[in-house]
């Protein structure tokens, strides 16, 4: 307030009086949307094409998920022809082949938080004991590299590295092992997909665990020192009870998504085959084949409606928990 | 825990010259104890990260057990692992994409080149193809980035202020993150909307990103209304203060969401698969047809030949597509875990 000049002081007073002499009307006026709007018009008219993109973009398809009701065929409306009830799920529930893709599915995620979820943890408890501050961030920056690869490359990579002439096969030729076809034997598929998702995935986990670590008061620390406790058991009755809200969110929040296949599309995608199906269809790549492949539009939409409902029915039972129990959810 | 009567307390923290601050402190984390409440107070800013890192190193100049220095080794030599680890996919490629063949073809490349050459490279950038479809990129990605940016921020901006009809535009907008149309509504809607084979049918289904938003809108919600209030004193309209006022302020999310954007946009490849022509494909699906098509066949029906040559040139291919990535991560890579933490992930 000190710094303003004479003039725009006298401006700044202007204004405040204006502004409650306006505001004097608008009461009288007993209006207040009315004064809402004429206060805050701009902002409403900043959002209005992002609104509007919302609706075009994320809701009308939303809508179009109801030719899973519907008979869909090329050329028809985009909301389907007439009605067909529940035909198209019925249809897939007693299919052999949605049974395996829904297991694949779930297995593959399971599998994946078995292993992430743990390993996220230590290393990013392993890493906040790192003293030297370069190493730290250079073993920091190391690991995030890989989350922003596309997962274009990172197929090709994992196709390079296990191809039958890779590296791999030439470390298992030099051990004197047989090679391996590791891409076309389904009994292989989850551990390359778990070991390529924990390279792509491990240091960016422990992006928020390591901000919960940050935001210990370091007093606790000093007094636990003071108390005599050692390096292991500060970690243990500091570190680990302070990031606990941390954990237990994100472990529960993890459990609500674990039939979800949509995150893992691309990756499948691009190394699955024909031969490791059994193992390695999920419900989003065989909602692919279905729908753009075969063109079986509605039949698709319903398989994929119907995961869709029960990750939302997971994720939101999941949050509610995560509310209840620490008190921190996703909203 | 133990109990530590005042006088104890006193003599060990003057042992240990931190004599200010300990006794509160300790005193502090007894009761906290004590009270089994043992919740951080959640304030994510930077300045905290720097404190607790000092702290570490101060703590670091103490005597040590043995045990502790044993640990200490390991867990150095284990990073050094881990990093090898994630680093040896690229050292790889780059390694094969400036072998020669004839090494390829022999197993002979695992870390560095054998029979170095840049042919290989000279032979991918030399076919016109492949410059078109890394142009389009680079078009893809600047466009697509400013025009996300620009819709985040404009909707970003009004959903942090308390506006009446927040209430229920926040949950129309978070809605979306968990649940949409599936796949095929989503493509028989762009094509019907006649974006197929157009560049906006590339760009404009992933222009705004539910979480971005988020992010931004908390980043804002935190930035001092005290800076805001004194624009509206000179008279600046609610734009003129977004603009001129808050978007000077906030630099690091800025800049975290451009990377965001621009790696979104350089990766992407299935819109392009649904929506794109070949002309138009960008080289992240071009990357997607070389590397499918080319192992796609089965080993036994393919001479190992022409396999190898194929990895050569898909390495080649796979570096430069990653290389802008790479030189400009490090630099930003700062703005992106503060922007991450300023943004507060949680609420």
């Amino acid at each position: 307030m000190s710094e303003l000049t004479d003039k725009s002081a006298v401006r700044a007073s202007q204004k405040l009086a204006d502004a409650d002499k306006s505001k004097e009307i608008v009461v009288r006026r007993r209006n207040p949307l009315k004064k809402h709007i004429k206060l805050n018009w701009q902002l409403y008219a900043m959002m209005a094409i992002p609104l509007i993109y919302y609706v075009v973009f994320r809701y009308i398809p939303m809508a179009g998920n109801i030719i899973a009701f519907r008979r869909y065929r090329a050329g028809s409306s985009v909301l389907g022809d007439e009605w067909s009830g529940l035909k198209y799920f019925n249809q897939f529930i007693n299919q052999a082949s949605f049974r395996r893709v829904f297991k694949n599915t779930l297995w593959l995620n399971v599998s994946y938080l078995a292993f992430r979820f743990p390993m996220t943890l230590a290393f990013a408890l392993l890493l906040n004991e790192l003293r030297n501050i370069r190493w730290k961030k250079f073993v920091q920056t190391v690991s995030y590299l890989p989350h922003f690869i596309s997962v274009v490359l990172v197929a090709g990579m994992i196709r390079e590295l296990v191809s039958a002439s890779g590296p791999i096969n030439n470390l298992l030729e030099s051990l004197g092992m047989a090679r391996v076809l590791f891409l076309s034997e389904s009994k292989w598929f989850t551990t390359i997909f778990v070991t390529s998702g924990l390279w792509q995935s491990l240091g960016w986990g422990t992006i928020l665990y390591l901000a919960a670590m940050a935001n210990i008061n370091p007093n606790l620390y000093e007094a636990a020192e003071v108390d005599g406790a050692g390096h292991f058991r500060r970690v243990l009755h500091v570190t680990i009870p302070s990031i606990m809200p941390t954990i237990a969110t994100l472990l529960i929040l993890d459990f609500g998504s674990l039939v979800g296949s949509g995150a893992s599309f691309e990756k499948v995608y691009l190394i699955y085959n024909p031969m490791i199906y059994e193992k390695a269809d999920i419900i989003s790549t065989f909602v692919f084949r279905m729908g753009l492949g075969s063109g079986s539009y509605s039949y698709a939409t319903a398989i994929g409606l119907f995961e869709g409902v029960i990750n939302l029915v997971l994720l939101s039972v999941a949050n509610f928990t995560a509310k209840k129990v620490v008190g921190n959810g996703l909203w | 825990m133990k109990n530590i009567s005042d006088q104890e307390l006193l003599e060990k923290s003057e042992l240990h010259k931190k004599a200010a601050e300990s006794r509160e402190s300790a005193r502090r984390y007894q009761e906290k104890f004590i009270g089994k409440t043992m919740v951080p107070e959640f304030q994510a800013d930077g300045q905290k990260l720097k404190t607790a890192n000092e702290l570490v190193i101060r703590r670091s100049t103490k005597k040590e057990s043995v045990g502790y220095r044993v640990f200490v080794v390991f867990n150095n030599i284990l990073m050094l692992m881990i990093s090898l680890a994630t680093l040896y996919p690229f050292i790889y490629l780059v390694a094969q994409s400036f072998s020669s063949e004839a090494a390829i073809i022999q197993n002979k490349v695992s870390i560095i080149p054998v029979g170095f050459n840049i042919t290989t490279y000279i032979s991918v950038l030399s076919k016109g193809d492949f410059l078109n479809y890394y142009k389009n990129t680079i078009v893809y990605a600047i466009i697509g980035t400013v025009l996300s940016l620009i819709f985040t921020s404009c909707l970003a901006y009004p959903l942090s202020k308390p506006l009446k009809a927040n209430k229920f535009l926040t949950p129309f907008v978070i809605f979306t993150m968990y649940f949409g149309g599936g796949l095929i509504p989503n493509y028989v809607w762009i094509t019907r909307l006649g974006l197929k084979g157009s560049m906006w049918g590339f760009l404009l289904p992933m222009m705004i990103g539910t979480f971005y938003v988020l992010l931004m809108k908390s980043f804002f919600t935190n930035t001092p209304k005290e800076l805001e209030e004194a624009g509206e004193l000179d008279g600046l309209s609610k734009i003129g203060i977004f603009v001129r006022i808050v978007l000077p302020l906030s630099k690091p999310i800025v800049a975290t969401m451009t990377l965001f954007y621009a790696v979104l946009y350089w990766n992407h490849w299935f819109n392009a698969f649904l929506y794109l022509r070949k002309p138009q494909w960008p080289v992240a699906y071009y990357l997607k047809t070389i590397i499918t098509g080319a192992s796609s066949a089965e080993p036994g029906e393919v001479t190992a030949e022409k396999m190898q040559i194929a990895s050569n040139v898909k390495s080649c291919a796979m570096v430069l597509m990653v290389l802008p990535i790479i030189c400009v991560y490090p630099i930003v890579q700062r703005y992106y875990v503060q922007g991450m933490m300023l943004g507060g992930v949680k609420e």
